[in-house]
Parts: C-alpha cells; sequence; structure tokens
C-alpha cells in the first residue's frame, strides 16, 4: 500500500462523510429497518432507490466514456461470478442477520461510533460468522 | 428559521440523503476503488495470525483491505461526528403502526438509534438481547461473504452496475429480513 498520509487521510474522509450520511438519514436506526420491513416507511426506500439512481448515473458515465481514475488507471468494473445458489442463500442469510440487529456492516461502525457501543459485540459476532463461513465454505452449495 | 446547525444535527429526508449516499460510488470509483463494507469482515479475519491457517484468509490484508479498512474507521468516526458531536436533540420519531406493532410484542419505542432493551450491554445478558446482537451478527457475517457482498456491495453498486447476481442477493436480502421480521422476531422479542 502506498504509505503515505493523504492515501490514508482520503480514505478516513470518504468514511466519515459517508458515516455522517449515515447518521443524519437515520437509516443505521433499528426503527427504520423495523419501518421498511413492515411496509409502513418509504424512507429506507427513497434512501436506497435515489442511492442506486445516483451510483447508476456515474457508473453509466463511467462505462460510456470509459473514465479513468485519478492515478490514470482504467476504471473496471468487475463482473461477480456467474451461479444463483450463493447469492440467494447467503442472501437470505444476510437478511435475517439485517433484520434482527437493525444494521449491516457500514451502519455498526457508524453506531459504534454515535456512543451505541453494544453494537461491538455485534461486529465482533460478524466477523465470527466470516470466519466461520472460511471454514465450511468448500461444503457450501455456490 | 433553520440554522446551518439545525441542519447538520438532521434529520434529513431520503430525497437528500440518498443521492449523498450514491455519491460514495463515484468518488470511490476516482480512487480506482469500489463502494463495499462487508470485505473488511474478512480483512479483520486476515489480521489475526490464527485464523490465517485456513487459505480462504491468508492473503496480505494490507495491500487488498487497508484503503477499505481506513473507509470503516472513518465512518465510525462519521457517526461520532454527527451522533454525538451534532447529535439530534429530539428523540427518534417511528412510525405510528410500527410503534403499536411493537408495543404489542413488549417492545416499546425509546427514541434512541436503537432501542437499548437489546444493544444495552446489560441486555447482551438477557435472552432476547444476546440473540439478537450475537446471532444477528453472526448471520450477517456468515450471509455477506456467502452472498460475495452486502447492502452497499450488491443493493448499491451491484444494482447500479446492473448486474444479475445482486440483484438475486437484494430479493434474498428481502426475504430473509421479510422472515426475520414477521416470524423470528416475534419469538425473540418473547424470550
Amino acid at each position: 500500500m502506498a504509505n503515505s498520509i493523504g492515501f490514508g487521510a482520503r480514505y478516513l474522509a470518504i468514511g466519515a462523510y459517508f458515516g455522517f450520511v449515515l447518521v443524519k438519514s437515520e437509516v443505521l436506526s433499528w426503527y427504520r429497518i423495523q419501518e421498511m420491513f413492515r411496509f409502513h416507511s418509504f424512507h429506507m426506500y427513497g434512501v436506497i432507490g435515489t442511492a442506486v439512481l445516483v451510483a447508476a448515473l456515474s457508473i453509466w458515465l463511467v462505462r460510456r466514456y470509459q473514465l479513468r481514475s485519478l492515478d490514470g488507471e482504467p476504471i473496471a468494473i468487475r463482473a461477480f461470478e456467474a451461479g444463483w445458489r450463493r447469492y440467494v442463500f447467503g442472501g437470505v442469510t444476510f437478511g435475517l442477520g439485517w433484520a434482527l440487529t437493525g444494521a449491516c456492516p457500514g451502519p455498526i461502525a457508524a453506531l459504534i461510533g454515535a456512543g451505541l457501543t453494544g453494537f461491538t459485540v455485534v461486529l465482533a459476532a460478524a466477523v465470527l460468522g466470516t470466519w466461520a463461513y472460511g471454514q465450511v465454505r468448500t461444503r457450501l452449495p455456490h | 428559521m433553520s440554522t446551518i446547525l439545525d441542519v447538520l444535527r438532521g434529520p434529513w429526508p431520503w430525497y437528500v440523503a440518498g443521492p449523498l449516499i450514491g455519491l460514495t460510488v463515484p468518488v470511490l470509483l476516482g480512487l480506482g476503488k469500489r463502494f463495499g463494507l462487508s470485505s473488511n469482515l474478512r480483512h479483520m479475519c486476515a489480521v489475526v495470525p490464527a485464523a490465517r491457517r485456513n487459505a480462504f484468509f491468508a492473503y496480505d490484508w494490507r495491500r487488498e483491505g487497508g484503503w477499505n479498512l481506513l473507509v470503516f474507521l472513518g465512518i465510525a468516526i462519521g457517526g461520532f461526528v454527527g451522533g454525538v458531536l451534532l447529535a439530534n436533540p429530539e428523540p427518534l420519531a417511528v412510525a405510528e403502526p410500527t410503534t403499536r406493532a411493537l408495543a404489542a410484542q413488549g417492545l416499546a419505542v425509546d427514541g434512541a438509534l436503537a432501542p437499548a432493551a437489546l444493544f444495552s450491554w446489560s441486555s447482551l445478558f438477557t435472552l432476547r438481547g444476546f440473540v439478537v446482537m450475537v446471532l444477528g451478527g453472526f448471520l450477517i457475517g456468515f450471509g455477506t461473504r456467502w452472498a460475495a457482498g452486502c447492502t452497499s456491495g450488491h443493493a448499491i453498486s451491484g444494482l447500479a452496475e446492473l448486474q444479475w447476481p445482486s440483484l438475486l442477493a437484494v430479493v434474498g436480502f428481502f426475504i430473509g429480513g421479510l422472515v426475520a421480521t414477521h416470524l423470528v422476531l416475534p419469538l425473540v422479542l418473547g424470550l
């Protein structure tokens, strides 16, 4: 890794920006996730929908004009491997955890920073879950 | 009249917050990186020497994931600035039908970002708190690596790239979330 202070600082800054928006939009809230899965509020659908729209527009521009990154490299959009099992089974497993904890990896970090330190337990359990996947992955359908 | 401080305290409506979240994707693309946060859970395993006995975790985590771990750390800093320094002084408002449904299952809305009855340190020693925090966290970590992405990598980056696997994963996320909310959570809250 290119070890300059500027290198690290810009990723920290992007994360801080993202974490700040997660708090202000309240999408890191367990209650907002409950409203979403009970179809009681449009908020989460609006946030995710418009986020995807803006991201899709940027990716369309990258592809259309073959844009390069700041260091001059072509931006490659890598394709996920083919198949369906890992996405459906893994997706359902993740969804169960998403609704129970009301958080996914980004919001977990933001919640810890926001002072809900109990989410360090959720983070530790999530790391353990990823480790466990690594132990049994060759026996799972992909 | 709303001041800058009022705006910074939030909350922000979806049509402001959504595009701001989406902008993370082109900003990272400009640095040659793809937005996706669950890889950090794998990198955290790869940091631990004992875990590296498994080939799945035996890679150069600084080179592969150093940048993303910094993003992850930055998110916690942003959470601190937004949730502590510039915290919204108002209690979090929850939709009336959700409040009623949760009350019927024995959980009172408490105005925090997440209910203290489930996510405080003392609730870790209750059965329902333990199940929600530990089992819920485990399922996140296991499922996201199995599915090769989470909300950021599939629901935002992957859908924006028009990738079929990401649509499958997001449908899976939603099925799992509906099952957890309507079938599992009522049981867990009764523990």
